[in-house]
């Protein structure tokens, strides 16, 4: 008889946090989705109607110039060439920077986490301090070592340089997450007469794999991401990258926005790809950081 | 003793790449930094060379110019990071329900996190902008303000207007913390807690709250460390203005070494700034350690 | 103690190893030029092919946005990362006191100085000695929209501050305009630009003579004055504050403006219909004065430098000559004016350049202001737009803010 009462009751409550639940999620869907429809729609909207006064939000005509002359632009010195190239460069540098930060982040974090050896925690201060740096302080004296060195505007020194502070970041989350995977396994290992390097590759590494998918991500964005440093260290087609390309659109396409929003799009659609496929990965390897005993 | 001279060895041999790639890089820049801060390097002083000791820490920290950029810089930090934390947990919250539509919000909550900051930036201005920017299209369409504003050039609300750019990118890297953290929590005691009769707050005060301490530390001194050294934002977007209503440590550091030539006083500041943001950290770690003991 | 001294000096020097000299043909210079207005890139890079045919000399020309180029040239100059650089006419004097840029007094002196505007001439001047060719060629005009003005029945362009004041009221009040002004007025230096040319023709002058500062004047307050009640008055958009050029050029071309104060490039925008709905219907003309000067504009040329580490002074100076020299300025006049006074006649650069951008120019030329040219001007300068920002928005008296930045300036000539 109770149960006969409280079912309709409880499940009318249930609907109505449920109806709750997804007006939330719409209101929620439109604050994350709408500055990313609007970026596409002024990259489609013809230049006299995106200054207008009423704003049309819905455009009559829309044009896919501007992403046609991105893709089919060949003079060196039109911004649109400058940055297809600008792309392919931050693809490239973002990419070494992910996979050797992570073989060697991973493998110093790992020895932060369960080796024992004099001076670690100081070492991990000095390590989260050079983090704590800001770069404009650095910039100075790294230009003329690297001028020394004539590793100024090209691609692997860039890599070199994003390394030294990706690393750190590396090495802070991943000895965090080392940190959680119990002992016990390795003890285990070491009992069947595993070395303790076999230990690393074929019990850890494993273990690990999430997190580290989920770390490289964010290297990848990082470098991805990052300006200052590319501001001062590229100057030519070798080196740009992407946002350094973006920077100089917004000097020289004040009047037809557009054209920034085109940028806009073609520079976040790499990294947005990324993480939305390795999603899984990444909610999962924040969890599997609680692997617990 | 022989054991632990092995294990020494092997952990070098593990840390060895690491620390020759960000000290090999670094190590110089900081300790000529270091010593810029200590001798006259602005070419432009007729002191120039000059061993200053600690004159430039002592300018700069009697300098009403440097407080005020430092409460700009807490102003940034702060509530950008309460802003993230707070709607990162309330929507992780949400995003960890059942409803029709979850999945795609999971899979889309992410985007904004991916997109780049000078993009982010750049947007953001565009959509602020005065003239013919679509935020004031909107808010007019909805009779919420009867003229255009000048979001970006009012003191008022131009930090304000970064603050919520930042917040649109990085809410969602704290959402993603939060539901793997949430994932986390073993239901059982959920339905255990519901048996005895607690309410909801009351069970997210008593299940949910504790689980989520660590995670919330983890973003709320990653985030801290990275607002303080914000440059990109402030660069597209105001470049300090208006009225100085945006200029941090950061930003200000920046003008001291590119426009004003004071590579000292530039020193000097980034020195602050890494000191400082060492403080936030101690502070937070200890605040969390009392609060586990308690 | 005089260890860290050497040890000091010897970093920042960054003790350039010897110069050793080399054949023509042997030399490549690495050259630093901007993306924004003024020559092109194209024009540049045909401009350097010339150079080389012409000499052998090999040149890399990088182009950056107008933003990056001081701190490029601030990271590079003395490791000789570029030969030669372009700058702001702002700049001379601080790169010469900091040792970043090469004194070329000799080579400037033995040119026909008088061929050369004295505004262009005088920006690269830094205590009796020279550090650079003149090469862009730019000042301020006033650009107005005579369509705008026509219905609100006014026939004639404003030629002082009284008269556009009293034309921007009536367009205000025919509901035909809402701010029928706009400035570039956000925290950057076109804020001190466009107060550089109000202060001007206000008979206000930021340094006298000796270089000594002059800020707090009776001028420098009265134009900061009039600057603030075109803003409370509502003739003046008040977005201005967050406006740098680029952002008064569209707000000029969407039709949302009558006057605005612009470089020269404006002219060539605001006449281009994939960009502008105004076509035809602005004018460019001098800036408008008041009984106590006619008018005046800033000077907003840049010169070409060598840098300080530059192994190749002799041809970087070639090359900087073969820019700046008559053939080439009277090629490329269509995206900057020549420097030479003799080309203004020739009707090849009048066709190329605009008919109504020469005349305008030949009255404005009169009436140039240079900016502060002292080593301390660029930190000056961003107290400057902080504090004048602070008037414009009501915070401060003009008085106040000035009398501020006077004894800062005095603090900062004397340090």
């Amino acid at each position: 008889m109770k149960r006969n009462e409280k079912g309709p009751r409880m499940s009318a409550r249930r609907r109505r946090l449920t109806l709750l639940e997804m007006f939330l999620g719409l209101l929620l869907a439109v604050v994350v989705l709408a500055p990313v429809a609007w970026m596409f729609l002024s990259s489609v909207m013809l230049p006299v109607d995106l200054t207008a006064k009423p704003l049309k939000f819905i455009p009559e005509t829309i044009t896919f110039e501007r992403y046609a002359q991105i893709f089919k632009s060949s003079t060196t010195s039109d911004p649109a060439y400058v940055f297809r190239v600008a792309l392919k460069n931050s693809f490239i540098i973002a990419a070494a920077v992910t996979i050797l930060s992570l073989i060697i982040g991973t493998l110093s974090a790992y020895a932060f986490a369960h080796v024992r050896f004099r001076g670690k925690n100081g070492l991990m201060l000095m390590i989260l301090f050079t983090y704590m740096l800001p770069p404009a302080a650095l910039i100075i004296p790294l230009y003329r070592i690297y001028n020394k060195l004539g590793w100024l505007d090209k691609k692997w020194p860039l890599v070199i340089l994003y390394l030294s502070f990706i690393i750190p970041f590396i090495i802070w989350v991943m000895q965090d997450f080392f940190g959680s995977i119990s002992k016990s396994f390795e003890e285990a290992a070491q009992v069947d007469g595993a070395t303790r390097l076999q230990t690393l590759i074929y019990i850890f590494l494993p273990i690990a794999r999430p997190g580290a998918i989920a770390t490289g991500i964010l290297a990848f964005l990082m470098s991805w991401d990052e300006f200052f440093y590319a501001l001062i260290f590229t100057s030519s087609l070798t080196s740009k990258t992407m946002p350094i390309a973006i920077e100089e659109f917004n000097g020289k396409f004040t009047i037809d926005y557009g054209m920034i929003s085109v940028a806009g799009i073609l520079g976040s659609l790499i990294p947005v790809l990324i993480t939305v496929l390795f999603q899984k990965y990444i909610v999962m390897g924040m969890t599997a950081g609680g692997v617990k005993e | 003793m022989r054991l632990r001279k092995e294990e020494e060895r092997y952990a070098f041999g593990l840390i060895a790449p690491s620390m020759i790639v960000v000290f090999g890089v670094i190590i110089i820049p900081i300790i000529t930094t270091f010593i810029y801060s200590l001798v006259n390097i602005n070419p432009l002083s007729s002191h120039m060379g000059e061993f200053a000791g600690l004159s430039f820490y002592i300018k700069a920290l009697s300098s009403k110019a440097f407080w005020d950029d430092l409460g700009r810089t807490l102003y940034f930090t702060i509530a950008s990071t309460a802003i993230e934390t707070v709607f990162g947990l309330l929507i992780a919250l949400l995003l960890n329900q059942k409803f029709p539509g979850v999945r795609f919000l999971r899979s889309i909550i992410i985007i904004p996190w991916a997109i780049p900051t000078v993009v982010n930036g750049s947007l953001w201005k565009l959509m602020l902008n005065g003239e013919y920017g679509v935020i004031n299209a909107l808010l007019q369409r909805l009779h919420l303000i009867s003229s255009y504003q000048s979001w970006l050039g009012n003191p008022k609300t131009a930090m304000l207007c970064i603050v919520i750019a930042d917040a649109w990118k990085m809410t969602p890297l704290a959402v993603i913390f939060f539901l793997a953290a949430l994932q986390g929590i073993d239901y059982t005691i959920y339905e255990a807690a519901k048996v005895d009769g607690a309410g909801m707050i009351a069970r997210f005060r008593a299940i949910t709250l504790p689980a989520l301490r660590p995670t919330i530390m983890v973003i709320v001194v990653m985030r801290t460390v990275e607002k303080f050294k914000a440059f990109d934002i402030f660069y597209l977007m105001t470049r300090g203005g208006p009225a100085n209503s945006t200029k941090t440590l950061m930003y200000d550091t920046y003008l001291q070494a590119f426009t004003n030539l004071n590579y000292s006083d530039a020193a000097t500041y980034a020195y602050l700034i890494a000191i400082v943001v060492a403080l936030m950290t101690v502070f937070y770690v200890r605040m969390m350690k009392r609060r586990d003991l308690a | 103690m005089k260890k860290i001294r050497i040890f000091a000096a010897a970093s920042i020097l960054g003790l350039s190893a010897l110069a050793v000299p080399a054949m023509a043909e042997d030399v490549t210079l690495n050259a630093l030029f901007m993306k924004q207005a003024g020559y092109s890139e194209e024009d540049v890079t045909a401009m350097t092919q010339a150079f080389t045919e012409s000499t052998g000399i090999q040149v890399n020309p990088t182009f950056v946005a107008y933003e990056e180029l001081a701190p490029k040239i601030l990271t590079s100059a003395q490791s000789g990362g570029y030969d030669v650089i372009l700058g702001d006419c702002i700049w001379p004097a601080q790169f010469a006191k900091a040792g970043l840029v090469m004194d070329v007094t000799d080579r400037v002196e033995a040119l026909d100085l008088d061929d050369i505007y004295q505004g262009a001439l005088d920006a690269t001047k830094y205590e009796g000695k020279y550090y650079g060719m003149p090469w862009l060629n730019d000042v301020k005009y006033m650009f107005v929209n005579t369509a705008l003005l026509k219905e609100a029945g006014i026939e004639e362009v404003p030629s002082t501050w009284d008269e556009l004041i009293a034309d921007a009221q009536t367009v205000k009040d025919a509901g035909i305009c809402e701010y029928p002004i706009v400035g570039c007025y956000a925290q950057a230096e076109c804020l001190i630009c466009d107060y550089t040319c109000i202060a001007g023709s206000f008979g206000g002058a930021f340094v006298d003579e000796n270089n000594a500062p002059t800020l707090n004047s009776e001028e420098n307050i009265a134009a900061l004055d009039f600057m603030a009640k075109t803003l409370t008055d509502g003739l003046c958009n008040p977005k201005s504050l967050e406006m740098i050029e680029d952002d008064v050029l569209s707000t000029f071309a969407a039709g949302s403006a009558v006057f605005a104060i612009n470089w020269t490039y404006q002219y060539a925008s605001m006449n281009d219909e994939s960009q502008s709905s105004v076509v035809g219907q602005g004018v460019i003309t001098p800036i408008p004065g008041t009984d106590k000067a006619e008018s005046a504009t800033v000077n907003g040329g840049m010169p070409l430098m060598i840098t300080a580490g530059c192994q190749h002074p002799d041809e970087a100076w070639d090359y900087m000559l073969f820019l700046a020299s008559k053939e080439m300025q009277a090629k490329y006049c269509a995206n900057a004016l020549p420097i030479w006074k003799s080309l203004y006649t020739d009707d090849q650069v009048i066709e190329t350049a605009g008919a109504e951008v020469v005349a305008a120019s030949q009255t404005q030329f009169d009436y140039i202001v240079n900016r502060p040219m002292v080593p301390y001007y660029n930190e000056l300068s961003t107290s400057m737009q902080t504090e004048i920002q602070s008037v414009l928005l009501g915070q401060k008296s003009a008085k106040d803010a000035l009398d501020g930045l006077q004894a800062l300036a005095e603090e900062l000539a004397n340090n």
